[in-house]
């Protein structure tokens, strides 16, 4: 063999033994049962900062001065139907958050009654699945009084947010965008609906006229432009079944870490 | 204390061999074992993290990032940062390179904790790795020699080196632990309960980047234990790590 060819030849080899393990790699990753085993960690992350937290631990809360000067807006940062225009040309004046499912009272609630309700302000760092981080204030009328006014039913163990935004268009519309949480973290005091951002009504980018704020966990849990809220006892019906847009998309429900 | 020659469970586990030289046993079980889990996870760990980092390739100091000023970006234009055959999975997919990340950072950790409860009950720290004051006296002795390639023999290989000591202890006590740390810090959850933490690395968005430097001088590390290796004998070094035997030849007595 000349050198020439033995050096193709080699490089050959290589190619193709580079390629097979990249392949190998990716038809691992790509496995289901690889990807059930790899879940399990996701469970111990939520088990074991579950009790590390307990259900009162509050996140940091920082002060005017930390607030950043550019908060990033990710996913949406415009619904743009014709729906959700209509409401934002007037304000929001016309829009009501529902709010239903396993509740004793189903409400409707406009921006005003949610504004007349005791409200909290909190100084918080959004942390982006990403990896980045912003520092925000934002008012918002706690989560746990929506619910304790609408009164949850016993079997209740989930609350779900339904959003006016379709991040990816899909025939069976499991592109609209949904989370969903459990009571521990709806009921935890920082856990809110938010309608001020750094003190001014939240603007279109950032989820007007209401997003939720969850702030032990990551950025794509805190749902935008939130219309509709139900309480549920699972929410295996709900898009492709995981619980939320990005969560039917692979990423963790639980988004403590 | 025994000298560095003479490592204190050397002693009785001799085996001469036929061409007279001499195996000894070196690594015991739970060290072979912890270290190649450990090597496992490590690179997995290098390989998923750097496919969380492609999400968004660009580092800040402080609480939060600074956009416009990043104290380091990474990049490409077109396509991801990190190439594809150095990311887990070997695609795109942030998702999936957390799973991977997770699962093995807990591997990680509870392979460490094995690791450590054994080292410090056998006495490996104090007898193995802790450097003696002679050998800290003469440690640009050793560097010198290092540099040139030149690795102790005979009695004298049977323990580490000042510079292998300082370096495994560095990597086992420093790095590791480390990295789990700015981890943990980079949780919001554990941020609730862990705040002081947050604040020892002066922030979140600090402790990703103390992530990555640290993870960066693990990679260094390594590199520099697998050319010590190759130039040390790789099969003579492979073999003790693998089976637990090394073999040195002894030097002649006058």
């Amino acid at each position: 063999m000349s050198s020439i060819t033995r050096r193709r030849w080699l490089q050959r080899t290589l190619t193709a033994l580079g390629g097979l393990t990249v392949s190998a790699c990716d038809r691992i990753s790509e496995s289901p049962r690889v990807n059930s085993t790899l879940d399990w960690a996701e469970e111990l992350n939520q088990r074991v900062q579950r009790v590390l937290l307990g259900r009162k631990a509050l996140a940091r809360e920082y002060t005017e001065k930390d607030i950043s000067r550019e908060f990033r807006a990710n996913g949406t940062t415009n619904p743009d139907t014709e729906e959700y225009n209509a409401l934002a040309k007037g304000r929001f004046v016309s829009w009501k958050l529902i709010v239903g499912g396993l509740v004793e009272r189903p409400l409707q609630l406009s921006l005003e009654e949610l504004r007349s309700m005791p409200s909290r302000t909190q100084i918080t760092r959004h942390d982006c699945v990403e990896g980045w981080s912003c520092i925000g204030k934002w008012k918002g009328v706690q989560l746990s009084r929506v619910i304790e006014r609408a009164g949850l039913k016993p079997n209740a163990r989930f609350i779900a947010f339904y959003c006016a935004d379709t991040l990816e268009l899909t025939l069976d519309g499991t592109g609209q965008y949904y989370e969903t949480i459990d009571l521990v973290d709806a009921l935890h005091p920082q856990t809110l609906l938010a309608y001020d951002m750094n003190d001014r009504p939240l603007d279109i980018a950032h989820g007007a006229p209401l997003r939720l704020r969850l702030e032990r966990q990551l950025g794509y849990k805190m749902a935008k432009y939130v219309m509709r809220i139900e309480a549920l006892e699972s929410f295996q019906k709900l898009g492709r079944g995981k619980g939320g847009y990005w969560e039917d998309r692979g990423y963790q429900w639980y988004a403590g870490i | 204390m025994s000298g560095a020659a003479t490592p204190a469970q050397a002693a009785g586990s001799d085996r001469a061999l036929a061409d007279g030289r001499i195996a000894f046993y070196r690594h015991p079980l739970p060290v072979r074992l912890t270290h190649w889990v450990n090597a496992l996870c490590l690179w997995l760990l290098l390989m998923s993290g750097l496919q969380i980092l492609n999400a968004h390739p660009a580092l800040y100091w402080g609480e939060i990032s600074t956009f416009d000023q990043p104290l380091l970006s990474f990049g490409a234009a077109d396509g991801p940062a990190f190439p594809a055959w150095i990311t887990l999975p070997g695609f795109q997919d942030l998702a999936g390179g957390r799973s991977w990340h997770f699962f093995f950072a807990w591997l990680f950790v509870l392979n460490g904790l094995v690791y450590l409860g054994y080292a410090l009950r056998s006495g490996r720290v104090r007898n193995v790795l802790a450097p003696d004051r002679e050998q800290l006296r003469n440690i640009g002795r050793s560097l010198a020699d290092h540099l040139r390639l030149r690795f102790p023999h005979g009695d004298a290989a049977r323990g580490y080196n000042v510079l292998q000591k300082l370096s495994y202890l560095i990597v086992l006590f420093g790095l590791l632990p480390l990295m789990l740390l700015t981890g943990l810090t980079m949780s919001p959850a554990m941020d609730a309960r862990l705040q002081w933490l947050t604040a020892l690395f002066g922030g979140r968005q600090s402790a990703r980047t103390v992530h990555f430097f640290t993870a960066t001088a693990l990679v260094a590390f390594f590199l520099i234990h697998v050319l010590a290796v190759l130039a040390a004998g790789p099969l003579n070094e492979m073999r003790s790590i693998v089976t637990g035997w090394f073999v040195i030849k002894p030097e002649k007595r006058s």
